[in-house]
């Protein structure tokens, strides 16, 4: 007599608190031996409501709750909604205000990338990458340390141009960032690309054809992974873009291996980057010649009754912003993060919706992981890079 | 001017009567159409006029307009690299829309975000449950009569008062 096969189905709870769901992500995963039948993402552990406190906040105020949102980039994070409030405004930040925003927003990518492999890695098994990813991360922390005072929490950029200048030896140090790093990249490359068990845990996993992820709205590496060539820095660009030469890397095999491969290769154009703005960065002012929205000079404040007055006022009403609308996207390391803000007229925004791509990318996870093993959803979590405090807001 | 963008005319020669107003404003496009044909309008749009990348779905809640809601859809085309904006009325009587699930998946969480926060109801979503907030939450946080400090607690005075 033959035995019959048990068909039930188990169902399986994967986090909050679990270390390889990337923070307070819980998974309700049914399985069929080890092979997926369902997953259901339940998402909200971290819900602050930073939209709804920003209706109650003047528009400076809200820069520090940005922070929080993808804590491991803050400072796109920040350049997003300054620019999209300059938008509504209509002032626009200094050349030499624009080419540190791209430096630090570049430097945050690196940062953000470093930890997504380092974590990613680890998920998979390869321990000696995550430390070396995070010896590196840590150099970049240090010019996040020295330029805004935080290492995560920074809140440098300001409505029309930065919080401060850049500190004496900021150049030297982001120039041996630049020089340093790709020998570092190699390594890492050395460690991964070729080694067969990467490649067996990478190659052909979570698969999502070019149309899939188009329709799931997922942006950002994840997307062009899968080879369609949308990058929010190159096609609508913001803060001076435009003026810097880089490639958009693209995957053709769809799967977590060529996410991998974008995102070391887009590590290699940010460090390009950031050395054509090191070239170009000139001195300058670093805030917008619009007193009635930017803060005086700190010496103005220190010194005379005028500036200080000035400083109140603004730090205490805020400032005015014209009645009206505006969408501003970002090409974050995730993906496009975008700011929505409406504004009546007032000094606080009507209405602010912040667009998270880490959201809508984890949306896919279902359809990338369906009849996959469950080893490989863990994979899959890693290459989409998601973000739990920019997808609960 | 709004009028004489390509979308917009595409959009006033096939939808003459649901289209309710064009605007052009720090040089976004916003359409504002009425509920009714929003599926075919997004279909069309998707269709003809290339926007495939549905970016966002929100809404605005005017407390003491009418109508209250404005659903805002903000969609990209990758092929022509344009950003359009749509809003929709929908009126706090009749709270309902329908969902754009069946045309772009990834309107399935964002809607459920809008439904958890602002208690709009999509007609045909398949999975219509709360989404940040947990399923036995009672209220829509994000609208304007809902507390900052949440129901019935004190309201913040100000940290002086």
């Amino acid at each position: 007599m033959t035995k019959i096969a048990n068909k039930e189905t188990m169902t399986l709870n994967m986090g909050p608190q679990h270390p390889s769901t990337h923070g307070v992500l819980r998974l309700i995963v049914e399985l069929d031996g080890e092979v997926i039948q369902k997953l259901t993402p339940d998402i909200g552990y971290l819900h602050r409501g930073v939209e709804k406190l920003a209706e109650h906040r003047t528009y400076h105020q809200t820069i520090p709750l940005t922070d929080r949102l993808d804590y491991l980039s803050p400072m796109h994070n920040n350049l997003g909604y300054v620019l999209a409030v300059e938008k509504l405004l209509g002032i626009e930040a200094p050349e030499r205000a624009q080419t540190v925003r791209v430096i630090m927003a570049e430097l945050t990518r690196l940062k953000s990338h470093l930890l997504w492999l380092a974590c990613h890695a680890l998920d998979i098994g390869a321990m000696t990458v995550f430390i070396y990813c995070f010896r590196e991360r840590e150099k970049i922390m240090d010019v996040y340390e020295r330029i805004s005072g935080a290492r995560m929490t920074t809140n440098f950029f300001r409505v029309g141009g930065l919080s401060s200048d850049v500190y004496a030896g900021f150049e030297e140090d982001v120039r041996r960032i630049v020089a340093e790093f790709p020998a570092h990249f190699d390594t890492y490359e050395g460690l991964l690309t070729k080694n067969t068990i990467w490649l067996q845990r990478t190659v052909g996993n979570g698969v999502i054809s070019a149309e899939e992820a188009i329709d799931f709205g997922i942006t950002g590496p994840a997307l062009r992974g899968s080879g369609v060539d949308y990058d929010v820095r190159r096609d609508d660009p913001y803060s001076g873009y435009e003026n810097y030469k880089f490639e958009v890397p693209l995957g053709n095999k769809c799967d977590t291996f060529d996410r991998y491969k974008v995102r070391l290769i887009e590590m290699r154009e940010a460090l390009k980057i950031i050395g054509q703005a090191l070239d170009s960065l000139k001195p300058g002012p670093i805030l917008a010649d619009a007193p009635k929205v930017c803060y005086p000079p700190k010496d103005a404040v220190y010194n005379t009754i005028e500036g200080l007055i000035h400083h109140f006022k603004i730090a205490s009403e805020g400032f005015p912003v014209p009645e009206g609308e505006v969408y501003q996207g970002v090409e974050n390391p995730k993906g496009e993060l975008g700011y929505y803000i409406v504004s009546d007229g007032s000094a606080k925004p009507y209405r602010m919706r912040i667009r998270p791509p880490s959201f809508v990318n984890l949306q896919a996870i279902e359809k990338m992981c369906k009849g996959a093993m469950i080893a490989d959803l863990i994979a899959v979590i890693g290459s989409l890079d998601i973000v739990l405090g920019e997808i609960d807001r | 001017m709004a009028e004489d963008k390509h979308t917009v005319i595409m959009l006033r020669a096939r939808f003459a009567d649901s289209i309710i107003s064009a605007k052009k404003f720090r040089d976004e496009v916003t359409v504002t159409v009425g509920k009714e044909e929003i599926i075919n309008i997004c279909r069309f749009l998707k269709e003809n006029l290339q926007y495939n990348l549905l970016t966002d779905v929100t809404a605005v809640d005017y407390l003491g307009k009418v109508p209250r809601f404005m659903m805002v859809y903000h969609l990209y085309s990758i092929p022509n690299k344009e950003r359009l904006r749509i809003k929709v009325p929908v009126a706090e009587s009749d709270l309902t829309i329908d969902s754009l699930v069946p045309i772009w998946k990834s309107a399935n969480w964002l809607e459920r975000e809008v439904y958890d926060l602002f208690g709009i109801i999509f007609n045909n979503h398949p999975d219509l449950r709360r989404i940040l907030m947990p399923n036995d939450w009672v209220g829509h946080p994000l609208r304007k009569d809902y507390p900052l400090q949440g129901p019935g607690r004190e309201p913040y005075k100000g940290r002086l008062a």
